[in-house]
């Protein structure tokens, strides 16, 4: 299982909301593809999946705010 | 240059600055009359039906960049700063807030003060707002970037919006001159602050001029 976390943004940013998922629950993604959106301020920034697999489960939807460091998503990797 | 014609450009760009091909790269641009949506944006702030927009000759796209409903025309110019930020700086709020300061240093050369608003992204004078930041990264590079209302002619547009989902003026550095301003001449400035800003001992720029 990797978690996808919301990595540090810059300095005095806690938090981003969610603006929405490349993929749903059960989809297969592979390393480097677009995962998930965020937006804070008027920035939007993109979080690339950490590995290659399914996503297991979706934890931050559509408009919900997630702190840095927080797990948006689970990807259960595929064996090497 | 169409809107859509210009992101597919900015897309190119970015490739480009993702393998690593190109250092920063700067697009300047004017667009024809185009209402974009940033991800905030609420289809409510579009005032008019888009099929009198249409009629008016005003597209409407929906864009992956920050922020709320805005306005670009002929009389603005355009900045796409395509730069990777991983070498700069990993702060996307600093980034925000340094392209405000190219854009209050460019005004200070035309002998306009014009402010920052803690609350509010963009650069700010007495008379309204006139300069819109809006912005997208993608591994750390960035896109999309930043308008000034330069001419005049082109403010009435904005009544067609409420940009930003706010009810804001908007100004022009024609409205606070009182004289005609040369595209060129903004251009021109505005790579040299960009390069101050930055540090940047070279910034690779495209002048888009269709």
């Amino acid at each position: 299982m990797t978690n996808v976390v919301l990595p540090p943004l810059g300095e005095n940013i806690e938090k981003a909301t969610v603006s929405f998922w490349f993929f749903k629950a059960g989809d297969k993604v592979n390393e480097k593809d677009d995962l998930v959106e965020m937006t804070t301020d008027k920035a939007t920034f993109n979080i690339p999946s950490p590995c290659t697999g399914i996503l297991q489960e979706v934890l931050m939807t559509e408009g919900q705010v997630a702190h840095v460091g927080e797990t948006l998503g689970i990807i259960e990797e595929e064996p090497k | 240059m169409n809107y859509k014609d210009a992101l597919w450009f900015q897309k190119e760009v970015f490739k480009a600055v993702h393998l690593g091909l190109e250092g920063p790269s700067l697009i300047l641009c004017n667009h024809n009359p185009v209402i974009t949506l940033g991800r905030t944006a609420k289809r409510e702030n579009i005032l008019f039906p888009e099929l009198e927009l249409e009629k008016k000759g005003i597209e409407v796209y929906e864009t992956e960049r920050g922020g709320g409903v805005t306005y670009h025309g002929p009389g603005q110019l355009i900045a796409y700063p395509i730069f990777n930020l991983a070498r700069l700086k990993k702060d996307i709020h600093w980034f925000l807030r340094e392209l405000e300061h190219i854009v209050i240093d460019l005004l200070a050369t035309f002998g306009i003060q014009a402010k920052k608003n803690p609350d509010l992204t963009g650069v700010w004078l007495e008379k309204g707002k006139i300069s819109s930041i809006g912005i997208a990264i993608k591994h750390w590079i960035t896109f999309h970037g930043l308008s000034i209302n330069l001419k005049k002619d082109d403010l009435d547009n904005f009544q067609l919006i409420r940009p930003c989902g706010m009810d804001i003026r908007m100004t022009s550095l024609e409205s606070e001159l009182n004289k005609e301003v040369d595209i060129e001449e903004v251009k021109k400035e505005l790579i040299v602050k960009f390069k101050e800003i930055f540090n940047f001992t070279s910034v690779r720029y495209t002048d888009i001029r269709r």
